[in-house]
């Protein structure tokens, strides 16, 4: 019976006393990393995917520009919208926004405004074609199709 | 002597810190600036029409319907895995086979599309096209395709720009994304 009986001295505590340490470690990581999101996106929003991709370093000169349905298609209709901060815009009103945008960047770096379309895959071309158009004449042509990458066919 | 020493009571201090971390993972977007980037040509009005007479040989068609069915070279196609091998071989033809490319800088790829494609299709072909000249670049620069590309997004240091302009030589990057034709919306 004894044998049952006998008491480890082994301690069998987790250490917690570092636990303030590593949460503030993950904090301050995840303060650093966030991104205030001012804009609150109304388009439906699936990005495609791609393997062939390329970053945008300067931060400063991009701008995005949103495609796909409404997200509340009682308002606003089933059709595709452009979405431009926090308003959705007509593709004639497009080469105005450009212009403010550039208004916003140093006169040096202008030219290289570049426009991010993060758009649904399951917009039409028709619509971003009337975009691009737009882009050519307002002279904003350094273009990036938003995508994720496909890490499938990434060898 | 014997003093108290006032202190601050710090065992709630890892629950804030949770509570902020909490906060914090949730609202958290990674900002995605990752994509195909392309340029755009010169506006319509500021180039005159030229009535440059592009050879057949030297043009690669890829055409996409209305309804996401494939057209390469006028061939109707299901099986997209061999494009990107063709199209290789197609730029860096250098006059070799007569139906195909003179030499590179001649070489187009001329992609068109309906009003009708969706955008996922149009992706999928564009990332083929692309990783086309992509793995060409790479290949003349020495470097593997990922690292080109790295490269080819920050030219702002001088080995990058080295080999941006070692695989670019000599062969520019002729995707042609033409207007859409008009039979779906």
């Amino acid at each position: 019976m004894s044998k049952f009986k006998k008491k480890t001295n082994v301690k069998q505590d987790i250490p917690t006393s570092s636990m303030p340490d590593v949460v503030f470690m993950l904090l301050f990581f995840f303060m650093v990393t966030t991104e205030l999101r001012k804009t609150s996106i109304e388009v439906k929003q699936q990005i495609p995917k791609a393997t062939q991709l390329r970053k945008l370093m300067r931060k400063t000169l991009v701008t995005n520009l949103y495609i796909g349905e409404p997200n509340k298609p009682a308002q606003y209709g089933k059709e595709p919208k452009i979405q431009a901060d926090d308003v959705f815009i007509d593709t004639k009103d497009i080469i105005r926004w450009v212009n403010e945008q550039k208004s916003k960047l140093d006169e040096v770096e202008r030219d290289q405004l570049t426009v991010a379309l993060k758009v649904d895959k399951d917009a039409k071309r028709g619509i971003i074609s009337d975009v691009e158009s737009e882009l050519r004449k307002a002279n904003a042509r350094k273009l990036l199709y938003s995508t994720l990458e496909d890490k499938d066919k990434n060898q | 002597m014997a003093r108290t020493t006032p202190e601050i009571p710090n065992a709630s201090m890892a629950d804030i810190a949770f509570l902020l971390l909490t906060f914090f993972l949730v609202t958290t977007t990674m900002p995605n600036n990752r994509g195909l980037s392309i340029a755009l040509p010169p506006p319509p009005e500021a180039t005159p029409p030229e009535d440059v007479k592009i050879q057949e040989r030297n043009m690669f068609k890829i055409q996409l319907n209305s309804s996401d069915a494939l057209l390469v070279e006028g061939e109707p196609r299901e099986d997209i895995r061999n494009l990107k091998d063709e199209i290789k071989a197609f730029v860096l033809n250098n006059g070799r086979d007569p139906a195909s490319s003179d030499n590179p800088e001649k070489a187009i790829v001329s992609f068109k599309t309906d009003r009708g494609t969706s955008h996922k299709r149009f992706i999928e072909l564009l990332d083929i096209i692309q990783a086309a000249y992509y793995d060409i670049y790479a290949e003349q620069a020495g470097v593997s395709n990922a690292k080109f590309r790295e490269a080819a997004s920050d030219l702002s240091s001088t080995e990058n720009k080295e080999i941006y302009n070692r695989g670019r030589a000599g062969i520019p990057l002729n995707i042609s994304i033409a207007d859409p034709t008009k039979v779906g919306n």
